[in-house]
């Protein structure tokens, strides 16, 4: 592992952080938070994503001839580093650009790829995933989102759940099943879909938290043309893969604003576990350290991949391991925090004031966190059976006609 | 009783603030005598003992029953009862055992533990200045139960009519609102002293062992209640063509909740033994109940949600409600880290004592 920037590291670090500081707000200089409703916090971003696609950091990694920079993984590492230390967000683009728009340029036509890239990456035209579906959470090819073809296109029907962005989304990229005779993962076609089509109808899902950050989407006889297939017939799920392949090497960094180790030592020093000071009692102690060792863990698993990158090499399995410790810490700690604060725990807000969002967000979202992009279980059977090799589980609905199974 | 008049969606609708708690199960417990099992004959209970009552709290918990068990007779009842003279005895037991007046305690001040060095609020000559926060059932309460310096500089504890002049109170956000929480300040509100004067501590301590036992039959109730949901979810949905519930990580989790709930349940019934008998080991009974029920009722909470998956995080599930009342239970009386404690200073003064 080298944690030193190369020469040519260095120099690329430095351009990108001048660019920055011509275009951006570092978040310790900025006063009060972003923009707080959705509306302007959209505008804002997609302002910024603007001069970031002219300026070529949009997809550094992309070919310049499809609006990228024709650089190295380890440069977007390097620029995502620096940019975390700006007041901006990427998270309105950060599905279509991280995994929709790889997809769509992988098994699209060079049509597609000329039309839908630039507007993309500039971020004129947002897009989300339809992959979920009530009954195929984890089980994400027993997708029962019916496409069948008519005339010159596809007419959809069914429901997608918990579809981050939907709303506020001009394209999706839509798993179906376009064969119920065949095998779940063999009956399966991808597609374009507009979002504002005839039929498509999008609902907020009121999470526990009472905030909104997911959607389900029905589709009522939505037509799509053959133009918008993505990939051959049967072949969606495959598509589907490599957008999964995106997504898990984009999750673990998506989420933050939890209670880390520095959160536990601060409620520690101002309160007291019978009569003496918390941040001497050896319980917490321990927690504080084993919260450094998770998120320092997680920071040098980030420095080893950039290592791999740029060697050429590809990163090993630190992407499912990362996720996992992403989660394991949140609710935690949020525990520890809210037993500090004694019976004053039970209370929101109140004299916390904002201190106690991020107590909320991680005993509350932190709970969500375990689930969305992958359980911990799922996330713990990759890692056993992809890395170590174990045996998986027999799979009794694998190879059937999926109009024979019955759950 | 409770399975009929007290279905999830009466928690619901007190978290949705329809109302402050559920009347309907406050109402049909109180048929059954619930507020009044251990108030003796002459003040209009029902004069049996305390295992009745925690029989009555595992329910209540398993039914997640919005109602001011803790606060009205768990504390504010049994302070009463233990400690009240005639006078107050026949002013207020009567009507907290009938449910026709609801009663809490007030110790915490400020967030952090309650120490008895750093109490504020103020009890002479009759009347209590000082603001408490948060008093769980504060703003539906009609008598209080006080922590307070009393006019020697040592603990009281004070009964206080918060239907007279001198009390504000207000409303604060809970983190499970169904079951609301209240600032309420005392402005030379009228109290009487309850107990012996400047031993308001030591009988505070010794209402928060009662309590926590009575209470861990509540937080064991729930944390059943939420391994069965947990389980018949995990035979209902299916992934990978089997039920998830056939995949170890699932078998797994579910057995491990099992466990800690059956732990967290002898050590309720270890409690209550200690509590119903007056036994000397109950600050170490009351400690060890407290401590497995939060572990058990936080654990099914938590794991049940996970269980679900992403249905489990939303609003409509029933899963928040178990989320939110174990943590809420996890913090009222003290949490975990304080209840610890007091098990080990428990077992060294045993051991100190020769007894094992």
């Amino acid at each position: 592992m080298n944690f030193d920037d190369t020469p040519e590291e260095a120099a690329f670090r430095l351009k990108a952080r001048q660019w920055l500081d011509a275009n951006a707000l570092l978040r310790s200089a900025s006063r009060g938070g972003a923009a707080d409703d959705e509306a302007s916090s959209l505008a804002e971003a997609r302002a910024f994503q603007a001069k970031k696609a002219e300026a070529g950091y949009a997809a550094i990694t992309w070919p310049k001839d499809l609006g990228g920079m024709g650089g190295t993984s380890i440069q977007h590492l390097i620029f995502g580093q620096e940019q975390s230390r700006y007041r901006v967000s990427s998270n309105f683009f950060s599905v279509g650009l991280g995994m929709c728009i790889p997809t769509v340029m992988k098994f699209g036509s060079d049509a597609h790829r000329e039309r839908y890239v630039r507007p993309a990456l500039s971020g004129q035209e947002i897009w989300c995933q339809l992959f979920s579906e009530p009954a195929g959470g984890s089980d994400v090819a027993a997708a029962r989102t019916l496409a069948v073809r008519q005339g010159d296109g596809w007419v959809v029907n069914g429901q997608k759940i918990w579809t981050s962005g939907a709303h506020y989304s001009d394209f999706g990229i839509l798993l179906a099943r376009t064969d119920v005779a065949a095998p779940k993962h063999k009956g399966l076609t991808m597609f374009i879909v507009d979002m504002r089509s005839p039929g498509v109808e999008i609902r907020p899902i009121r999470q526990m938290t009472g905030g909104s950050d997911f959607n389900e989407v029905f589709f009522s006889d939505v037509r799509i043309p053959e133009a918008d297939r993505l990939g051959q017939p049967g072949e969606g799920w495959k598509v589907a893969l490599t957008t999964l392949m995106h997504e898990r090497l984009s999750v673990g960094g998506t989420f933050g604003g939890f209670l880390g180790w520095r959160d536990l030592l601060n409620a520690a020093r101002e309160n007291t576990i019978a009569g003496r000071p918390a941040a001497e009692d050896g319980r917490i102690r321990e927690r504080i350290a084993d919260s450094w060792v998770v998120e320092t863990g997680k920071r040098l698993l980030g420095y080893r991949a950039q290592t791999a990158l740029s060697r050429g090499q590809t990163p090993g399995p630190e992407q499912s391991i990362l996720k996992l410790l992403t989660t394991a810490k949140p609710q935690e700690n949020a525990y520890v925090v809210l037993d500090l604060l004694g019976e004053g725990g039970a209370v929101r807000q109140g004299e916390l004031g904002s201190t106690w969002r991020k107590i909320e967000h991680s005993w509350s979202f932190g709970a969500a966190l375990r689930i969305a992009g992958g359980t911990d279980e799922i996330l713990r059977n990759i890692i056993a059976e992809r890395v170590l090799g174990l045996p998986q589980d027999i799979r009794l609905d694998k190879d059937a006609p999926f109009n024979s199974l019955t759950n | 009783m409770l399975t009929d008049v007290c279905p999830l969606s009466e928690a619901r609708s007190a978290l949705d603030g329809e109302q402050p708690y559920s009347r309907a199960a406050w109402l049909g417990l109180a048929e059954l005598g619930f507020q009044g099992v251990t108030i003796p004959e002459a003040y209009g209970g029902l004069g049996l003992g305390e295992l009745e009552l925690c029989v009555a709290a595992e329910e209540i918990g398993r039914a997640l029953a919005p109602v001011p068990s803790l606060s009205s007779v768990y504390i504010c009842a049994e302070a009463i009862r233990l400690l009240g003279s005639e006078d107050q005895k026949r002013r207020w037991l009567p009507g907290l055992a009938n449910g026709s007046v609801i009663g809490t305690w007030a110790a915490a001040e400020r967030t952090g533990e309650v120490l008895p060095g750093a109490i504020a609020t103020s009890f002479a000559d009759g009347a209590v200045f000082g603001e408490k926060a948060p008093v769980l059932d504060g703003l539906a309460a009609d008598v209080c139960v006080v922590l307070a310096k009393g006019a020697g500089g040592a603990s009281d504890l004070a009964i206080c009519d918060l239907t007279g002049p001198g009390v504000r109170r207000e409303r604060v956000d809970s983190i499970d609102p169904s079951r609301p929480l209240a600032r309420v300040e005392f402005d030379g509100a009228d109290a009487e002293r309850l107990g012996v004067a400047g031993e308001g501590w030591s009988a505070y301590e010794s209402l928060l062992n009662r309590a926590a036992v009575l209470l861990s039959f509540e937080q064991v109730g729930a944390a059943e209640r939420a391994l069965w949901m947990a389980r018949d979810y995990a035979l209902q949905r299916h992934a990978f063509g089997r039920p998830i519930g056939a995949n170890q990580a699932i078998k797994h989790k579910l057995a491990n909740m099992f466990v800690k709930n059956e732990l967290a349940r002898v050590h309720a019934y270890y409690g209550a033994w200690a509590l119903s008998t007056g036994s000397a080991e109950l600050p170490l009974a009351a400690a060890g109940a407290r401590v497995a029920a939060i572990e058990a009722s936080s654990f099914s909470a938590q794991e049940n949600l996970q269980t679900h998956g992403g249905i489990g995080f939303t609003w409509e599930c029933d899963c928040q409600l178990f989320y939110r009342r174990a943590r809420l239970l996890a913090t009222v009386v003290g949490g975990n880290q304080v209840w610890k404690d007091q098990l080990v200073s428990a077992l060294e003064q045993n051991n100190e004592q020769g007894r094992a």
